[in-house]
């Protein structure tokens, strides 16, 4: 080839022909590119992502290798930032939930809960017993959800296809009873403040019982697909290393925390919705690594079982929205032929019967409720760590500010404590057992 | 518009009589010419604004009490009459206003401190108060706030410090060195809010491109409207659009 090196432009060198100038646009060597004095003989910069099947997402990772031994790691987010915290202030409060439930899409129910608690919070309501067992129970349905997409999304970037395969079914089964009980498979907006968007639909409790039957074995499946395989165990045991004085500093929570031999669950420490009401034990792992998060988050599934049972025998009927009119959601929202929608019964009382319910109605709708001034913090327990929703109020009728603490945007600070000095194959599996969510880190 | 009730320009006071120094006017919550209904010129004193500026008194409640009395022993009581300005117990939660010369020694006093071991900083984030309602920002009321959220697993606790500082003097001391996990988080409140965390080792923008100008998540960052080609007729932005205060 005629196109010489170019120290000005080494990656497009040019060369004069009768059409004008053409460049030629070559790749070359790094010593040719860069120099190799300036650098050391094995010095390699990699650029993972953020389109790469192994990153979770949109993740970036500049990685600084020498051979295959990562010297430094760097991450790079904001590639999913899609204005959601800024977008909830020029929305209602009540259409905020349909911001939130965006963020992080594998646990939707639990950005809506967690801004829906802040919310009342704010408000100063409780809300009925039954609407606090439901979101109990669709949350610990969600997280059996987001943690099959953990296991099944670790198990592709681990070359275990089948254990994606067999996390993506299992998924399906979860996300069929959400459909049911919400009308979505997910982005539900079943959460409102005040309580819920509409109570449980007949045959959900059965069909959430068919589940129960159905999963134990699943679960047992995955053990002996995944647990006991030695290349299983090969990629996960010691890597990502990060023990809990590392977790502390660096904010990590969730199964990483757990797997260093805390059991720091939100759940327990600082329960809310009732949770202390339940049977449940934390797992814990003592491994420090991608192993013992892997066996925390399986343990986990088994849990939020237990949960769900539970909520099922507790279940009384009741209100699912709390009683005041200034405050909750007027329509009651019917499965119709062409989908979910007002029901038909509310439109005939707010049209033919009563003038309140009718402005209630309209103020409601078009204005919102309002909240009084000040400012909460509620955190809890996401399949991911410490959800925290920081909600600030006016005493207007939108958000004054809602800051979200996502766990994914916090825990992948700890990215490069665990993959710096390891094998650039292990910085793999230290991600995917962070188990970051994009669009809830980058919100 | 001027009408027999209205009271602009009225009693610049008002507002400070209010515990939060917020009122409101009109009984619908639509100003101008939107509120036809004939109550736009009553004016509420809200009790309790977006930022209150009362101090709650003692005793507090709860552990807060037992907080700030180790607080207090750890940092000395000049120090921390100096350091924090004000203390507001709401829904719960505790919030100490902090003078930001005085952050770091309170936050190492906190993480470090026996009695009070707050090891885990939860959250670190902006608001920005301009044009939430009672008088108007300035240095005496400084409209960009940096909240801290700390946990202590320890005792099982939370409080809530909070810096204010004006859009002129953006800076704040960074909390990195004692909570490495507010590294990201300042980032973000620098991206979003313009806060300069002074101390930081790299403050770059995180969420939004890096050659993006401006902060966008602050209340006079300016927002697009929708352009449509119908009768020449536009979508205007959000902010300028009738809303119900």
């Amino acid at each position: 080839m005629s196109t010489t090196y170019n120290p000005a432009d080494p990656y497009a060198g040019s060369r004069e022909t009768t059409e004008g100038r053409v460049y030629t646009v070559t790749g070359g060597d790094w010593d040719q590119t860069l120099g190799s004095e300036t650098l050391g003989e094995e010095r390699l910069v990699v650029n993972m992502g953020p389109q790469h099947p192994s990153t979770h997402g949109v993740l970036r990772l500049v990685l600084d290798l020498e051979g295959e031994t990562v010297t430094k790691a760097r991450v790079v987010v904001g590639y999913l930032h899609t204005g959601i915290e800024k977008n909830t202030e020029y929305r209602n409060w009540t259409q905020g939930t349909t911001f939130v439930t965006r963020m992080d899409y594998l646990s939707p129910l639990y950005n809506e809960a967690g801004y829906c608690m802040a919310v009342e919070k704010l408000l100063g309501v409780e809300v009925p017993q039954r609407a606090r067992t439901i979101r109990v129970l669709v949350m610990e349905l969600n997280r059996i959800a987001s943690h099959l997409v953990a296991l099944a999304t670790f198990g592709m970037e681990m070359g275990a296809l089948t254990g994606m395969t067999n996390g993506f079914r299992e998924r399906e089964m979860v996300l069929d009873l959400l459909e049911e009980i919400t009308g979505l498979r997910m982005n539900h907006a079943y959460i409102r403040p005040g309580g819920l968007a509409q109570d449980l639909p007949p045959g959900a409790v059965e069909h959430i019982r068919e589940f129960l039957e159905v999963m134990p074995a699943r679960v047992a499946d995955f053990h002996k697909l995944l647990t006991g395989q030695p290349i299983w165990q090969a990629r996960l045991k010691d890597a990502g290393y990060l023990d809990v004085t590392g977790c502390v500093a660096l904010g990590i929570t969730g199964p990483v925390l757990r797997a260093t031999g805390l059991p720091w669950d939100l759940r327990k420490v600082e329960p809310y919705l009732g949770y202390e009401t339940y049977d449940f034990e934390v797992p814990t792992a003592d491994t420090c690594d991608a192993w013992g998060r892997y066996l925390v988050r399986m343990a986990e599934v088994n849990e939020s079982m237990k949960i769900i049972a539970q909520a099922l025998d507790r279940l009384e009927p009741g209100p699912v929205m709390v009683e005041d009119k200034k405050i909750a959601w007027p329509a009651q929202l019917s499965l119709g032929p062409d989908g979910m929608g007002n029901s038909l019964d509310h439109v005939r009382h707010i049209m033919g019967q009563s003038m309140e319910a009718l402005i209630h109605h309209f103020k409601l709708v078009t204005e919102g409720f309002r909240v009084p001034a000040g400012q909460v913090y509620v955190p809890i327990e996401s399949p991911r760590g410490e959800l925290g929703y920081h909600v600030v109020s006016d005493g207007g009728t939108r958000p004054w500010r809602v800051h979200v603490r996502d766990p994914s945007f916090v825990n992948l600070q700890a990215t490069a404590a665990m993959s710096e000095g390891g094998m650039i194959a292990d910085v793999i599996a230290a991600i995917a057992s962070l188990d970051p969510v994009m669009g809830g880190c980058d919100r | 518009m001027t009408g027999p009730g209205d009271r602009s320009g009225e009693d610049p006071g008002l507002g400070a009589s209010a515990p939060s120094g917020g009122f409101r006017k009109g009984a619908f919550g639509v100003s101008g010419s939107g509120d036809t209904s004939g109550f736009g010129g009553l004016v509420r004193v809200e009790p309790g604004g977006a930022v209150a500026l009362h101090s709650t008194d003692r005793p507090y409640g709860g552990y807060f009490d037992e907080v700030t009395d180790a607080l207090v022993e750890a940092v000395g009581p000049r120090v921390y009459d100096a350091a924090v300005q004000r203390v507001l117990v709401d829904r719960g939660e505790i919030t100490y206003f902090v003078a930001r010369e005085h952050l770091l020694t309170l936050v190492q006093a906190l993480r470090d401190d026996e009695a009070l071991r707050f090891e885990l900083c939860s959250s670190v984030s902006g608001v920005d108060y301009e044009g939430s309602g009672g008088p108007a920002a300035g240095p005496e009321r400084p409209r960009l706030h940096v909240v801290y959220h700390l946990t202590s697993m320890t005792y099982r606790r939370r409080i809530r410090l909070e810096v204010a500082v004006t859009a002129e003097d953006p800076h704040v001391p960074s909390v990195t060195g004692v909570y490495p996990t507010a590294d990201w988080q300042e980032r973000e409140a620098w991206d979003m809010f313009g806060v300069v965390f002074d101390g930081h080792p790299a403050l770059t923008r995180i969420l939004m491109p890096d050659d993006w100008d401006g902060h966008p998540q602050r209340k006079d960052y300016p927002l697009g409207g929708v352009p449509v080609e119908y009768h020449d007729a536009t979508i205007p932005p959000p902010d300028t659009r009738r809303s119900y205060r």
